[in-house]
């Protein structure tokens, strides 16, 4: 019978209470598994995000249960909702006021674009006033939708040089 | 009761007439006499809900605008339409029934946001839809639904970012749905696929 002996976990009998490893795995590795969400919930959308936050789909799973509705506190911003001209103004301060590093989720055909909205009073995507890293599509997507953009966020995350970058602020 | 409803009014304003209606019983009634007739129809008439405010845009004709109101009544299933035409053409008013109806403040915030109506009386006629630095009427037939180049209403982000109102690609639209077959295939689309912005419609 195979035995599994690979170590994936930390030894310290072995490493001597010592880990060698980079900057940018460690820095990347908290990131990644502590982002915590700014619901930035405008319209339909919103409801799956909380869907995604319910005990159901758990987003807790992944370290991103911690909605926060202070700016200041949170790392990741779901846009989940259609954007108007009226609220672009807003969402852009609120992703001024998170602090760095920071990131956006466009959640949703109308964040992604504008979505069937093609319209006087809607914005064509919220791209046009905040950096996107991340587009879901769907209307609305479902929570696994949401919950597969944020595993591709923390693959972005996983890979950024983040210690060359400590200082520098997203913009 | 329509015959005495008209007959009332007619009584006291000789100019209403009744109007052509699918549903419930409709009045034109001259614009002058909006208000008191209103008041008419709430004091003694029981007809004291006010229910919508909106308007029409007749593009080319002249009245250009006419305001609707639906009255209906706490008292009983019966409904009302009132319907005026406003005076002028490039810069239409109406006598504001807030006096009346609290109920008519918002509405009738509305109705000048989407269809630049002054309610002449109204205490707080601003843009409740739009932002106030707006400078369109958007549901006025002679507006597109794509929208007209505009800055963002909070300039500095505008400045920053670079973005303002553009006209949205249409790309063959409006976006509706086909309201038959599977819901599969009555997802909201474009009427006419066949042409975008980019592409233009092939004659
Ligand atoms: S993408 Fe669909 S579900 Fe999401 S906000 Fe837009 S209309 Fe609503």
């Amino acid at each position: 019978m195979a035995v599994h002996t690979k170590e994936i976990a930390y030894n310290s009998k072995i490493e001597g209470e010592v880990i060698v490893s980079r900057a940018d795995a460690v820095i990347n590795w908290i990131r990644s598994n502590s982002m915590w969400p700014m619901p930035m919930g405008l319209a339909c959308c919103a409801i799956e995000l909380m869907a995604a936050a319910s005990s159901r789909f758990d987003i807790a799973r992944f370290g991103a249960e911690v909605m926060r509705f202070s700016p200041r506190q949170a790392d990741v911003m779901i846009v989940a909702g259609t954007v108007t001209y009226k609220m672009a103004g807003a969402v852009r301060r609120i992703y001024d006021q998170m602090a760095s590093p920071k990131w956006v989720i466009a959640m949703g055909a109308c964040a992604s674009s504008g979505g069937m909205y093609r319209s006087y009073a809607v914005l064509q995507g919220v791209d046009r006033v905040v950096p996107v890293d991340v587009y879901i599509s769907g209307c609305p997507p479902r929570p696994e939708a949401l919950l597969d953009g944020l595993l591709k966020l923390q693959d972005k995350v996983k890979h950024e040089r983040s210690a060359k970058n400590l200082l520098t602020a997203t913009t | 009761m329509s015959e005495t409803l008209l007959s009332h009014l007619q009584a006291k304003w000789p100019a209403v007439t009744a109007r052509d209606s699918l549903d419930c019983e409709a009045f034109t009634i001259p614009v002058d006499h909006l208000a008191a007739a209103a008041k008419f129809l709430r004091d003694e008439m029981k007809f004291d809900l006010l229910l919508d405010v909106t308007a029409v845009d007749w593009d080319k004709e002249s009245p250009r605008f006419t305001v609707v109101y639906h009255l209906g009544t706490t008292t009983g299933p019966d409904y009302i339409r009132l319907a005026a035409d406003c005076p002028d053409d490039e810069s239409p008013t109406a006598p504001s029934l807030t006096g009346l109806w609290p109920a008519a403040n918002w509405h009738e915030r509305e109705t000048y946001d989407m269809f630049g109506i002054r309610f002449n009386g109204h205490p707080d006629l601003r843009r409740i839809l739009m932002w106030d630095d707006y400078p369109h009427y958007p549901l006025r037939k002679d507006f597109p639904l794509a929208g007209i180049e505009t800055p963002l209403p909070d300039f500095e982000i505008g400045e920053k970012t670079g973005a303002d109102l553009q006209p949205a690609p249409m790309a063959g639209g409006p976006f509706v749905s086909a309201g038959s077959g599977r819901s599969s295939q009555d997802e909201p689309r474009a009427k006419d696929q066949s042409w975008t912005e980019a592409k233009p419609k092939p004659n």
